[in-house]
């Protein structure tokens, strides 16, 4: 691969996100052998708002695989503070790093230092715009689960409106032959109509649903959870009624399919149970640990590393 | 009837709605010429009750006119050589509009980064739907 940034999940072909999928899966299997690939290259990792799992998931990534890190993580500490413009930022931090992972509060900002970049630059969420590493993150953990997307079932569950993580997921997984999806939420929180005409146009079968019961995840092989953000509302009596809304418990779990997977983007509050942590079936501790291989091969093919031998 | 004399080589913007021929002047860039520039404003037009009238004498090569078609589509572009009508043309939307309007959205990047212009890409040709190139946020204001 050239020299290539990563804004959307889109951005990678089919046989791209496959292939990088693919490494994610290796490096997962034999960490030791990609222990020092990247001898040698920093990572800057320039979070203008505080987000501890990405950073942290990006820096270990970067370790793991046998380089350094610098950066900073809010806008308070770093020349933004100042008034310098996200060009001038990347055109500088070009000259100390080989790559960059940047959080923005801006939609596009990450887009913008792309175009002034020397280095590789990975969008690591911008705004409610696109959280792209995200997403590759929840495809490796259904991947890795499941053996594959072609065929699933996938339930996702929660604010299906507002969630960005949701709208790409199901984006990325469109591509794939096969798949029907579940939208289980809050009438208020639907997926917004753009994404249901999507799946219209490309013939993919969805369902919609308001109760999280045996039958909505009868056949499911996924199940998606997601957090009611209480930032989204303006009435705190409405987040009040909708946080509650769905709650994975034992009781609930006890109805679903036996080899359904439960993944959740986190942090969650109380939409799973903590009582759910210990079944076979709870998937959300494994998937943040995917998080990491999937940036490690992530860098490796941006900054175009061969796999050792 | 006012009258205004004939071009030698240039362009007639004909069926302009009314009112909207300065804010083509501008989105043209024409203050930036160098050349003769006649505006007309609400002549009376059979078709549309009152439009607006732009001629331009220049170069027929000087002018890009596809910010045109974002604006109007339905403006007629006569263009002009040797004072005789060579080409009506016809106006499609342009896949870009860079530097012509801005983006609304708060939160996009344009609303802080200096020197940024702004820049929509035509996403859906059906319904002339243009989002942003930063925050991919649609475009509902005045054309």
């Amino acid at each position: 691969m050239v020299l290539r940034h990563l804004m959307s999940p889109l951005d990678l072909t089919v046989e791209e996100m496959d292939a990088l999928l693919s490494l994610a899966g290796r490096i997962e299997k034999d960490p030791k052998k990609y222990a020092h690939v990247c001898d040698g290259k920093r990572l800057a990792t320039l979070f203008y708002e505080p987000s501890t799992r990405t950073r942290l998931s990006f820096e270990a990534a970067m370790l793991n695989l046998g380089g350094t890190v610098l950066g900073f993580s809010s806008a308070d500490s770093s020349s933004a503070a100042k008034g310098e413009s996200v060009a001038d930022t990347i055109r500088v931090i070009s000259c100390y790093a080989d790559i960059a992972a940047m959080r923005h509060p801006k939609e596009g900002a990450p887009l913008v230092a792309s175009m002034h970049s020397l280095i590789p630059v990975i969008n690591a969420g911008d705004g409610g715009h696109q959280h792209p590493t995200q997403t590759l993150t929840d495809l490796l953990t259904i991947r890795e689960l499941k053996g594959g997307f072609d065929g699933l079932t996938i339930g996702l569950c929660g604010d299906l409106k507002f969630g960005r993580t949701v709208h790409s997921l199901i984006e990325a997984l469109s591509r794939y032959d096969g798949l029907r999806f579940k939208l289980i939420s809050p009438a208020e929180l639907k997926v917004p109509s753009y994404v249901k005409a999507s799946l219209k146009t490309k013939g993919i079968p969805y369902e919609q649903s308001e109760r999280l019961d045996a039958d909505t995840m009868a056949g499911l092989d996924i199940l998606y959870m997601t957090r009611v953000q209480k930032e989204r509302f303006f009435n705190e009596d409405d987040y009040i009624r909708m946080k509650d809304f769905y709650v994975l418990d034992r009781e609930k779990l006890a109805m679903a399919p036996k080899d359904m997977y439960i993944l959740h983007p986190l942090p969650r509050v109380n939409e799973i149970s903590v009582d759910v942590d210990d079944d076979p079936r709870a998937a959300y501790f494994r998937q943040a640990r995917y998080g990491v291989y999937v940036r490690m091969a992530l860098i490796m093919t941006l900054l175009g590393i061969e796999e050792p031998a | 009837m006012l009258n205004i004399g004939a071009i030698k080589e240039g362009f007639v913007l004909d069926h302009i709605e009314a009112g909207k021929a300065m804010r083509i002047y501008h989105d043209l860039k024409l203050d930036k010429l160098d050349c003769t520039v006649a505006i007309i404003k609400n002549a009376r037009s059979a078709k549309m009750g009152r439009k607006d009238i732009i001629k331009v004498e220049c170069p027929v090569d000087y002018l890009d006119l596809d910010v045109l078609g974002f604006i109007d589509h339905n403006i007629t572009v006569n263009v002009i050589k040797d004072e005789e009508i060579i080409e009506k043309r016809q106006l499609h939307l342009p896949k870009k509009v860079v530097g012509i309007i801005k983006c609304k959205n708060p939160r996009c990047i344009t609303s802080i980064e200096q020197g940024l212009v702004h820049e929509f890409l035509l996403t859906d040709e059906k319904k002339a739907t243009y989002r942003c190139r930063y925050c991919e946020e649609a475009y509902r204001g005045e054309r």
